[in-house]
């Protein structure tokens, strides 16, 4: 199995384009990761500046997004990838999307978390948020982590990590309906933190999906959709 | 010399290395129903050996693609073939080589019915120095496949068509094929190839004296004739390879490295010297 490398290539310049697709993609993945850690904080510390921070700086993730799509198909263009960086390639005009995805989701939460801020200080929900925040940030790093070091088992079991936050958050989603069930007053709160773990959720899944490239671009195996 | 090309030469010593440990041809080298097998073939140039022990299938109506950095061997090994290389001063072919079973190089083997069996396109258009008909004519002359002259206009303007050179020359038969172009040249090339009806066409790089627009109309020929015929083409282009063969085979200092779907060639390649190839880090 060949290593992942962007060394040695005749042309340096081909070398250096790919390294540089890399950086960005990590700095991207940086920035989404923390995008996500502050718009759970917003929730939880009922912190709508930080939540507007969020809101804005999501600007900042589209762009990158735009500029490393634009990298891709210039390589695409100009040097005809094939094998391992083909994949790479590929790899990366997916990951961009997901990271996007996440930054769309982390900004809803945000969002969500100035509505709630607006509302009474009621507690109820925050430790569903609590928890599957913090095991969704842990998953998402745990993904980025993978794909710096294009290290395929932390990839595996990284994405078997989505299965519980599913769990978890089918038994937020009860947690919620038995407040809402035992006080309707609570209703619009709970369904402001049901959309909140809805958004955690969806964010497993991308993290998944960070995963699954990692293992298609070391070992060349889609092990997408399998059960 | 710079750190950097030390560096490198000392990368490709020992990918050297590996390939003379690495026996065994990656990949799926064999198939059903051969129309050429290839078992063991060793060819030397005097005491220089520039294939070692390779051996392979060619599949009926398939195309198959052979690349490697140059001086690999996959010329040689495509020469040897049809027997090119018999004209080669100091050049000897061992093993096995089997057209539908037969031993291409038996004793009592007629070599010109061979090549007529197995034709060959070359690198720069070769056309003979007389009329486009005459090109395509005097094979199935000499070969016997036309008995009258409308036989004989039939296999040219059929030759023609295949080559897909018939619209662009019909008015001009009796005009010397060398006042064609680049690319023209080379369709007649190819269309005085299959006047022979040959089971197998070889290709040695049939495109790269040509321009890009001149390839695709070759590249776009090589899909049509597949139909009928079994390519065998050597390119150095690696996006032709991809672009027009059902399996690629990749060569390494006379080694034959890698034989795989050229899906697979170009995706996930299974040996490292192929990735490296193909990626362009070393050739």
């Amino acid at each position: 199995m060949p290593k992942m490398s962007f060394e040695n290539h005749i042309m340096k310049q081909f070398d250096e384009e790919l390294e540089e697709i890399r950086t960005q993609l990590m700095e991207m993945g940086g920035k989404v990761e923390q995008q996500l850690k502050n718009a759970i904080k917003a929730v939880i510390k009922a912190d709508s500046s930080l939540a507007e921070d969020v809101i804005r700086e999501e600007r900042l993730v589209d762009e990158m997004e735009v500029d490393i799509d634009e990298a891709c198909i210039l390589i695409i263009a100009r040097r005809q990838p094939a094998a391992s960086d083909l994949r790479f390639i590929m790899m990366v005009t997916k990951a961009v999307n997901d990271l996007e995805r996440i930054g769309d989701e982390a900004k809803k939460i945000a969002n969500h978390a100035i509505i709630l801020s607006e509302q009474d200080s009621l507690s109820q929900g925050y430790k569903e948020v609590r928890h599957l925040g913090s095991s969704v940030s842990t998953m998402l790093a745990n993904a980025l982590d993978a794909f710096a070091r294009f290290d395929v088992e932390a990839a595996m079991s990284t994405l078997e990590e989505d299965a519980q936050i599913d769990l978890d958050y089918k038994t937020a989603l009860r947690e919620l309906v038995t407040y809402m069930m035992e006080d309707p007053r609570s209703i619009s709160r709970a369904i402001n933190i049901l959309w909140v773990v809805r958004s955690l959720e969806r964010i497993g899944d991308h993290a998944k999906n960070l995963c699954e490239q990692i293992v298609y671009v070391v070992k060349g195996k889609d092990i997408r959709h399998q059960k | 010399m710079s750190e950097a090309k030390v560096a490198d030469k000392k990368a490709i010593s020992k990918q050297n290395l590996e390939v003379d440990q690495q026996q065994e041809t990656v990949g799926d080298r064999f198939c059903k129903n051969p129309k050429m097998t290839m078992r063991n073939v060793n060819v030397f140039y005097g005491e220089k050996q520039a294939i070692h022990d390779v051996s392979i299938d060619i599949a009926k109506n398939e195309v198959i693609a052979m690349i490697g950095p140059s001086g690999c061997g996959k010329s040689t090994f495509l020469r040897a073939i049809n027997r090119m290389n018999d004209t080669v001063e100091g050049c000897r072919v061992e093993g096995d080589i089997k057209l539908d079973g037969d031993n291409v190089y038996q004793k009592n083997l007629d070599v010109v019915e061979l090549r007529a069996r197995v034709g060959m396109v070359f690198q720069k258009p070769n056309p003979f120095p007389k009329s486009i008909f005459e090109n395509i004519a005097y094979g199935p002359k000499i070969h016997g496949l036309a008995d009258t002259r409308v036989d004989l206009d039939e296999i040219v303007e059929g030759s023609l068509r295949k080559a897909g050179l018939w619209e662009e020359v019909k008015e001009r038969l009796h005009q010397p094929g060398t006042g064609l172009s680049g690319g023209q040249q080379q369709r007649l090339c190819i269309a005085r190839a299959i006047a022979v009806s040959p089971e197998v066409i070889l290709m040695d790089e049939p495109c790269s004296a040509l321009d890009p627009i001149a390839t695709a109309r070759i590249e776009e020929l090589i899909e049509e004739l597949s139909q009928n015929f079994t390519i065998a083409i050597v390119t150095h282009s690696m996006q032709q390879a991809a672009r027009v063969s059902n399996r690629t085979a990749y060569f390494h200092l006379g080694k034959l490295i890698e034989v795989n779907p050229t899906e697979q060639v170009f995706t996930m390649p299974k040996h490292k010297l192929t990735e490296a190839y193909i990626t362009g880090r070393f050739g």
